[in-house]
């Protein structure tokens, strides 16, 4: 066979990779999706736990945050891929069944980004909850609204307005971290690029391919963020 | 848990500690002078200049550093003769190398926007004190401008120092045995992850303590004139003698 030129390989011709590559953007997608919003739940837990004044949560919180922020990604990869399975033999055994257990790749990935982006997370949701004001609380505890009618009304309305800038930066920590997850074998769009690379020997093609819809991925998501932004600020009389 | 068999690690994983720190090292001070060079073409108001470097750091930015990676270690393998030709296969047939272009190509996009910022926090009226003095450019840059905008960015560097710190791992997928590759093998040999990963973890943790005390100190260092002066001193002191160029 003849070598193939660039947009022969990525296009959508007979020996196109194109479907493939656009399947493999999806899974990316998909994963970076299903990892953030394990870190959404995690990062507000660890930012509850952090500004409870409670010493021992809070101490928990801090480790968290200082401990996943200070180790490759990688390494919390590798840990949840082989301890993770580890785990689930190790329970399985408990109940009797004594084959090898394993997590399927897309979900230990999926964990794997959600642990490390809520250590992200946890930081924006406590900067924007410093950031609302002390007069609004108080106003609605004079009013008399209970805790969770304050929390409901006041605090998340607010803290989802002032944490969309960092949410959006922390988005594209998981989207990129996504990449990653192609070293235990999920075929987002990293691996699918280094399968198509093999086969025909062209990894420039493929990789430079594959750059270009993280770029797309990553510009797209900038400009959605902004959006919402400007959006969630409407309300918000700004200098200049 | 096992110390036996963490101490064992632990004497492993360490050993992975020099190359970390060799690629650590050479991709950030070889990265920060690109960055530089980077800032001062967006900042040099030369349409053609402040583009190029944006379109850089945009495409720098916005892909994982592993696909960087391998674009480079494995994608450039397929024009293999064109590079033997012009003699630069030597240097891209080899992982330790591309992971060192790979790395500074990336950290020098990160650290381009930190030292723009920087660069744009010196205050305008300093800058104009200086003119007033009859203080040549490079006198500027150098008394005024550059102090001033290495501290403002100081903070924000230390960030990307201790990110680099981590990115190293990715070394690793290209066959370098640093500490996450080593840490990678011992957890295939033993399938013990949780002990490997609790002594890798810890290695990178305390390098990166390392790491923001170091800037700490360094940050404490150029702002005396931020600090309040110490009981029972004069107030009216020399400056210090950085403040005055020296």
């Amino acid at each position: 066979m003849t070598p193939l030129g660039f947009f022969e390989i990525v296009g959508f011709g007979e020996r196109g990779w194109g479907p493939a590559l656009l399947l493999a953007t999806g899974v990316t997608l998909a994963v970076a999706v299903c990892g953030f919003l394990v870190g959404s739940v995690l990062g507000a837990l660890a930012a509850a736990a952090k500004l409870s004044g409670l010493r021992l949560a809070a101490a928990i919180g801090d480790f968290y945050t200082t401990v996943l922020r200070g180790i490759p990604d990688l390494l919390v990869i590798y840990l949840f891929y082989f301890g993770g399975s580890l785990a689930l033999t190790n329970i399985g055994r408990m109940l009797g069944y004594d084959g090898f257990l394993g997590l399927p790749v897309f979900v230990t990935g999926a964990l794997a980004i959600g642990v490390v982006n809520g250590a992200y997370q946890a930081e924006v949701f406590r900067g924007a909850y410093l950031s609302l004001s002390k007069g609004e609380l108080e106003a609605a505890r004079s009013v008399g609204m209970s805790r969770f009618l304050m929390f409901r009304r006041i605090v998340v309305p607010q803290v989802m307005r002032y944490a969309i800038p960092g949410l959006g930066n922390v988005w594209q920590l998981a989207l990129k971290e996504s990449a990653l997850i192609s070293v235990i074998g999920l075929v987002e769009l990293l691996r699918q690029a280094q399968i198509g690379a093999g086969s025909t020997r062209q990894p420039f093609y493929f990789f430079l391919a594959a750059a270009i819809l993280y770029l797309a991925l990553t510009t797209i998501s900038t400009i959605a963020f902004q959006k919402a932004e400007n959006r969630a600020m409407r309300g918000v009389r700004r200098a200049g | 848990m096992d110390l036996a068999f963490m101490g064992r690690t632990f004497l492993t994983l360490i050993e992975g500690v020099p190359l970390l720190l060799e690629l650590a090292g050479l991709s950030l001070s070889i990265g920060a002078v690109f960055a530089l060079l980077l800032a001062t073409m967006r900042l040099s108001g030369v349409g053609v200049l402040d583009w190029t470097a944006q379109s850089y750091i945009f495409v720098f930015r916005g892909t994982p550093l592993l696909v960087q990676i391998f674009l480079i270690y494995y994608g450039l393998g397929q024009f293999r003769p064109a590079l033997q030709e012009v003699g630069l296969w030597w240097f891209f047939r080899e992982p330790f190398y591309c992971a060192v272009f790979a790395l500074t190509l990336n950290t020098a996009a990160y650290a381009a926007e930190i030292f723009r910022g920087g660069l744009l926090s010196v205050p305008h009226g300093q800058i104009e004190a200086a003119k007033a003095c009859g203080m040549s450019r490079l006198q500027r840059f150098r008394r005024i401008t550059l102090p001033i905008a290495v501290r403002q960015a100081l903070p924000a560097y230390g960030n990307e120092i201790i990110l680099m710190v981590k990115a190293t791992s990715l070394a690793s997928v290209i066959t370098l045995m640093e500490v996450t590759g080593l840490a990678h093998r011992l957890i295939a040999q033993s399938f013990r992850a949780v002990e490997v990963f609790v002594v890798a973890g810890a290695i990178y943790l305390f390098i990166n303590f390392a790491v923001t005390r170091a800037i700490l100190v360094i940050e404490w260092r150029l702002s005396p004139h931020l600090r309040q002066a110490p009981e029972g001193e004069a107030p009216m002191k020399p400056a210090p003698a950085h403040a005055r160029g020296a």
